[in-house]
């Protein structure tokens, strides 16, 4: 204590000149670790970025060799390239072929989905409701071979008569057009079964969307005189919408790269066809990379991987696509 | 269209949980009532017994009458749907549906009710609605941004816009304004003394001064414990519960003794 230090009055003890300023500076540097979480959590942001940037470097550096090759070479190189066709002519139909089946199977699945979401969130008596969501969440631990298995040696032969019924009655509409297939293996199973595998996530996804529904919100509909339904309608519905969108594209996000179960049920075929029917109609790109991948040449592999970067280049545009459609209500989402 | 409300031998249950116990009260037509009392005794949960809004929670129940005109809310063919549109609600917290544009939450009851309105009507609607509400003014150039754009205050009359567009026959304010800053809160009661000529008003409050302020009557209910139902302790007119209550315990609650 120094001779020009005031003296202060009372017992308590005189304060030291630049104390609070010491305090309040932050000396400790690092405290709880909270700087080396900061790094971590960019870290982790950042890992993302550059793995999706590596990937995207890795296949356009791996099918360069097919970019960049004249589409008689190709076809000279490879057996099943097609005659005069350039490469994007090769990998239109496959990109048809995939984009038709990821939207058909999203089609049948996202109803149901928000179907079985709303049951369990809303209407089911909790018990019931947790054996439920157990069963379905099951449904997404069956690897995706399994899926082909049945998909291919049970379901199709159960589902082929329905088919016939559909292309004897509904046959004008194009999706159930052409000849229909005896065997069952074509896209309209595939979709089935693309939709049973997608149903879990979107599922799960909707139904913890559907419980965060403001009780304040709900409470208002009901005290409007709305029935359970209503509720659903005025409450739910609307304040769940970015939150299905987004259940559904990541749905279409496993349903675009599926592979083992449209390889195994699909009869292929290369054709801008709707006929969901007909065998030897369409080829997804994931499927037709694991089918000629074995026995592909240097060329081959590269125009495989070409069409795999058509791939990524979708689902990027896809998502992006979905969040576009969130955002353009966002005044509306009751985020503000 | 306001109505007396009779209640008799009342018991509220969540479960085997008694809440509330044996009220009987009157509450009278194109008047205020209001509802005081400690937190957890009771008087919102038996507001919402009014409406029937008490029991979308999972095993509540009710012994006994609440009698509008004379037809009992709980009768065996009363669907509590109706009820819910003769009998509105205002929450604690102003809750207008965030999906919805302003006018959209005007005409969320009537939709429910009656979907095919013409859109003539429907404006005339909103406009008179918002008026009745004293919210007009204030939003009449924007009614197809969000409701939730607005202030606290300005959402809690948008909600009582909502539940006077539906011509409800009782109007049930939980806390109103229990969320809102005092300039707002002296707008609602405003509106409050505007509304009770049309229709019967039942308002809990936290705030004392409020209820001396809005209301006719007054009822207080109070709790013995911790686990023991809550119950009305006495019900009389305002200025005679606020300057000489019969009860001892509404005496002390109320000159602040306690609670």
């Amino acid at each position: 204590m120094t001779s020009t230090q005031p003296r202060t009055a009372g017992p308590t003890e005189p304060v030291k000149p630049g104390t609070t300023a010491r305090r309040l500076r932050s000396g400790h540097g690092d405290r709880g670790g909270s700087l080396a979480f900061r790094w971590l959590a960019t870290g982790a942001g950042i890992l993302i970025l550059l793995i999706l940037a590596a990937v995207a470097v890795f296949l356009v550096q791996r099918a360069w060799p097919a970019l960049t090759a004249d589409p008689s070479e190709l076809s000279d190189a490879i057996s099943w390239f097609p005659e005069d066709t350039s490469l994007l002519g090769f990998v239109g139909p496959l990109i048809f072929g995939t984009l038709l089946a990821a939207a058909v199977s999203l089609l049948l699945a996202t109803p149901i989905a928000i179907g079985i979401a709303l049951f369990t969130s809303h209407y089911a008596p909790r018990r019931l409701a947790s054996a439920l969501g157990y069963v379905v969440d099951l449904l997404a631990a069956i690897p995706s071979v399994v899926y082909g298995l049945w998909g291919g040696l049970v379901l199709s032969p159960i589902v082929q008569p329905v088919w016939e019924f559909l292309g004897t009655y509904l046959g004008w509409i194009p999706f159930f057009g052409g000849v229909v297939s005896p065997t069952g293996r074509v896209m309209m199973t595939v979709a089935v079964v693309l939709a049973v595998m997608i149903l879990p996530i979107i599922t799960a996804i909707c139904r913890e969307v559907f419980l965060q529904t403001p009780r304040l919100h709900e409470e208002a509909a009901l005290a409007l005189g709305a029935t359970q339904w209503e509720v659903v309608r005025m409450a739910v519905l609307p304040f769940a919408r970015s939150g299905i969108v987004s259940a559904a594209m990541l749905g279409l996000g496993r349903a675009l790269g599926e592979t083992m179960a449209v390889l195994m049920i699909l009869s292929p075929g290369f054709l801008y066809s709707f006929q969901l029917l007909a065998a030897g109609q369409q080829q997804t790109i994931a499927a037709n990379i694991a089918a000629q991948f074995p026995e592909a040449n240097q060329t081959g592999v590269a125009t495989l991987i070409a069409t795999g970067l058509a791939l990524f280049i979708i689902t990027l545009a896809v998502n992006m696509a979905a969040r576009a459609i969130v955002a353009r209500r966002k005044d509306f989402s009751g985020a503000n | 269209m306001a109505q007396r409300i009779d209640v008799k031998d009342l018991n509220i249950y969540y479960g085997a949980f008694k809440a509330v116990e044996d009220v009987n009260m009157t509450i009278e037509p194109r008047s205020v009532t209001a509802f005081i009392g400690p937190s957890g005794c009771g008087k919102s949960t038996f507001l919402r017994t009014l409406n029937r809004m008490h029991e979308v929670i999972p095993g509540a129940r009710v012994e006994g009458t609440v009698a509008v005109e004379g037809v009992d809310l709980y009768g065996a063919e009363i669907d509590p749907v109706a009820v819910r549109r003769q009998v509105g609600m205002v929450f604690q917290r102003p809750n207008p549906f965030p999906t919805m544009s302003i006018a959209e939450n005007v005409l969320a009851g009537v939709r429910l009710n009656n979907r095919r309105i013409s859109k003539g009507d429907a404006n005339d609607l909103v406009e008179a609605s918002l008026r009745g509400a004293n919210l007009w003014n204030e939003v009449k150039d924007r009614l197809d941004r969000p409701g939730s754009g607005l202030s606290g205050g300005q959402q809690q009359r948008l909600c009582i816009a909502r539940a006077i567009a539906v011509k409800p026959q009782v109007l049930l304010m939980d806390e109103p304004c229990s969320a809102l800053d005092p300039i707002s809160t002296l707008a609602i009661e405003d509106l409050i003394a505007e509304l009770k000529s049309e229709y019967t008003i039942v308002i809990v409050t936290h705030n004392m001064q409020q209820a001396a302020r809005v209301s006719e009557r007054t009822a207080f209910f109070n709790i013995a414990g911790t686990g023991q139902p809550g119950k009305l302790i006495e019900i009389d007119d305002t200025a005679t519960m606020f300057s000489s209550p019969k009860e001892q315990a509404t005496e002390d609650y109320i000159s602040g003794r306690f609670g």
